[in-house]
């Protein structure tokens, strides 16, 4: 076959010579290197005590934000559901009554909000869909856990604390 | 203390080849071998033949019988495919071995008769004694023997290459 | 006065299998960490600090596993197996000296335990024994790859062994003895044999490689081909026994190593410090110097281990025939001729 690049080298493979037939230039010359990296610094982080930075554009866990004065700012509209590749995301929205003016931005919340962990792909189309800003994919790895139904996050894991108890 | 202990390891030493040759599997054989082998060795240690003992040791224990164990752990050695021996077979053996025991017993009878031999130099098979007898006194039979040996394995090498040559 | 000797010989072979125990265990506790260390990681650090408890995590693992024997092995020489590899390891520490005698009151305690005058064909003879808790192990496993593996530790001990012999036949030629004792006292100070007989060491160290089944020679239990070698079918501690039989192998013949060639207990400037110091601490400064020497070979053991890969089998066979036996053999004769012509004949 013609090849397509001209980067095609052909190597050619001559027999040892006496003194690579020796083979313990080679065997010393693969010790000094062995016994370079003896001192140097081991790149291994100690993981649950240190914990490597995450890059800018990292996306981890949901997070379901508040506002500047600690209301939730989901009204429940639906487009993070509905842009959802993977459908993980399901709401039931409710009407703020007047007591809760304190709790939700809006006058439409969502009363429960869940994303099931084993379907989301992490894609952040939430994020983009999301017209209040409520939604982020800023929060750390997702845990492991032992039964499938530990892995639908509910409103309690997913938004913020508020701002008084940080 | 000596006489005794030499009777328990010569006990023993019967009872390991009486086991060699009456246990049914050949590997297990080849084992109780091994262990005789190792109550000779104990035997030419209280002989005070040192070089002897550590040589049997190495020769014997450590070379000869792994290569024993060798071929026979290699070979498929159940009952099914063992060969049926025949009764010519079976009367020859009985005879053959008739023959041996007769022969064992003539030379016991003989050493009986005979002086026992006794060592004039206790020290004789310590390594610096036994090398001043090989290469003094028995020079010539030691190299023959050596000489004997290394025929032997250009034969055993010659064998493998027959086609060749 | 006989009762003083038991007693004496008693401690001391329970001081050396102690020691030796140890220095197996910390041995596979260092393995991690050099391995790690030459390869940029950290090793293991979580039992103790720097994980120095490593090592107790480790048998006390090894013992809660389930023990494990295959239905159609043989029970008894599976047993017997890990037993005959840990003996014949441990065995060879008998007739190493580990020190210059320690003199208490006008009782001279000498730090060794047997000085037979063919101390060095015993150590010979000992580790040509160490093959058959290998063979036995492998064949009653009623395994295929087991048996395989105990095949090719049979032939490369064996082929190994001659090439070892006849560099130590090299050895003899120049120190005259077989006596360890006395091949340690006639490398006093600076005359350490490696200097007389360096083709001899590398040799005898290659071949050690060969018969401790270390990489890289480990082709008897080469995990990428014959699963784990020898002790596929093996669990719990009898595995341990068999892991364990290795390193105490390992430290044997590191002590071995620096008795014969790198001079045992003598290092230079030992006059002054015998003189200058007591009758006890003197002998243990040179028994320090033994060991520091013997744990320079551990590492030297491990370092090559992360280094090299393993052989072929063809090539282990083509090294051992036709590359480290006429070298030895060529070791022998010049070795010969140079002490005939220094000596005239």
């Amino acid at each position: 076959m013609e090849p397509l690049t001209s980067k095609k080298k052909v190597l050619e493979q001559k027999p040892l010579s006496f003194a690579e037939r020796m083979y313990l230039p080679a065997i010393f010359k693969g010790m000094a290197i062995t016994i370079s990296h003896f001192f140097k610094k081991e790149a291994t982080i100690r993981y649950p005590e240190v914990q490597r930075e995450f890059s800018t554009n990292f996306r981890g866990m949901h997070s379901l934000k508040r506002d500047e004065e600690g209301k939730e700012r989901c009204t429940a509209c639906g487009l993070c559901a509905l842009s959802c590749p993977a459908e993980a995301i399901t709401m039931i929205a409710a009407e703020r009554k007047p007591e809760e003016i304190d709790l939700y931005r809006e006058e439409k919340y969502a009363s429960v909000y869940e994303i099931n962990m084993l379907r989301c792909i992490f894609c952040g189309l939430c994020e983009e869909a999301c017209p209040k800003e409520a939604i982020y994919l800023d929060g750390p790895i997702v845990p492991s856990d032992y039964l499938r139904k530990d892995f639908i996050y509910g409103k309690d894991k997913l938004v913020e604390q508020p701002l008084n108890k940080k | 203390m000596g006489t005794s202990v030499f009777y328990f390891v010569a006990t023993l030493s019967v009872i390991f080849s009486l086991m060699v040759i009456f246990s049914k599997n050949p590997v297990h054989s080849v084992l109780y071998l091994i262990v005789t082998f190792f109550t000779f060795t104990v035997h030419y240690i209280l002989l005070n033949a040192q070089f002897l003992a550590v040589v049997n040791f190495i020769v014997y224990m450590g070379a000869i019988m792994v290569l024993f164990l060798f071929v026979l752990m290699l070979l498929n050695l159940n009952k099914d495919n063992e060969p049926l021996k025949s009764t010519l077979v079976k009367v020859v053996g009985v005879i053959a071995g008739c023959c041996l025991v007769v022969t064992l017993v003539g030379t016991l009878k003989a050493t009986a008769i005979s002086d026992p031999v006794i060592l004039r130099n206790p020290n004789l098979g310590l390594v610096k004694n036994l090398g001043k007898e090989l290469f003094g006194p028995f020079m010539l039979p030691f190299e023959l023997c050596s000489i004997l040996l290394l025929s032997a394995m250009v034969g055993a090498i010659l064998l493998t290459k027959k086609e060749k040559v | 006065m006989d009762i003083a000797f038991v007693i004496e010989k008693f401690v001391l072979v329970a001081i050396i299998f102690g020691i030796s125990l140890v220095i197996a265990m910390y041995s596979t506790y260092a393995e991690r960490k050099v391995a790690a260390f030459l390869q940029d990681r950290l090793g293991p650090d979580r039992a103790g600090p720097f994980g120095i408890l490593q090592p107790l995590a480790d048998g006390v693992k090894m013992f809660m596993k389930e023990e494990i024997v295959p239905s159609n092995a043989s029970k008894w020489l599976f047993m017997v197996g890990p037993g005959l590899a840990m003996l014949t390891a441990c065995i060879g520490t008998a007739v190493i000296p580990w020190g210059s005698p320690i003199a208490i009151g006008d009782r001279i305690i000498p730090l060794q335990v047997a000085d037979i005058n063919v101390g060095l064909l015993y150590i010979f003879g000992v580790v040509s024994l160490g093959v058959y808790g290998v063979m036995i192990g492998g064949w009653a496993s009623n395994n295929k790859y087991s048996l395989l593996s105990a095949i090719r530790a049979a032939s490369q001990n064996i082929s190994y062994e001659i090439a070892m012999g006849l560099s130590i036949i090299a050895l003899l030629l120049v120190t005259g003895t077989m006596s360890l004792k006395e091949i340690v006292d006639g490398q006093h100070g600076w005359r350490w044999n490696v200097l007389y007989q360096p083709l001899g060491f590398l040799l005898f160290m290659i071949c050690s490689f060969a018969e401790t089944n270390r990489a890289p020679f480990d082709l008897p239990e080469c995990e990428t081909e014959l699963i784990g070698g020898y002790h596929t079918e093996y669990s719990s501690m009898k595995l341990g026994f068999y892991l364990f039989a290795e390193y105490i192998n390992m430290f044997v013949s590191a002590a071995v190593m620096a008795t014969l060639y790198f001079g045992g207990y003598n290092y230079p400037g030992m006059d002054w410090v015998l003189a200058n110091t007591g009758p006890v601490i003197g002998p243990l400064i040179g028994t320090g110097v033994f060991f520091i020497k013997i744990f320079a070979f551990i590492f030297f053991f491990m370092w090559v281990r992360w280094t090299i890969p393993r052989f072929r089998y063809d090539q282990l066979m083509h090294l051992g025939w036709k590359v480290l036996i006429p070298l030895a053999i060529a070791n022998i004769v010049v070795t010969g001729v140079v002490i005939a012509v220094i000596e005239g004949f």
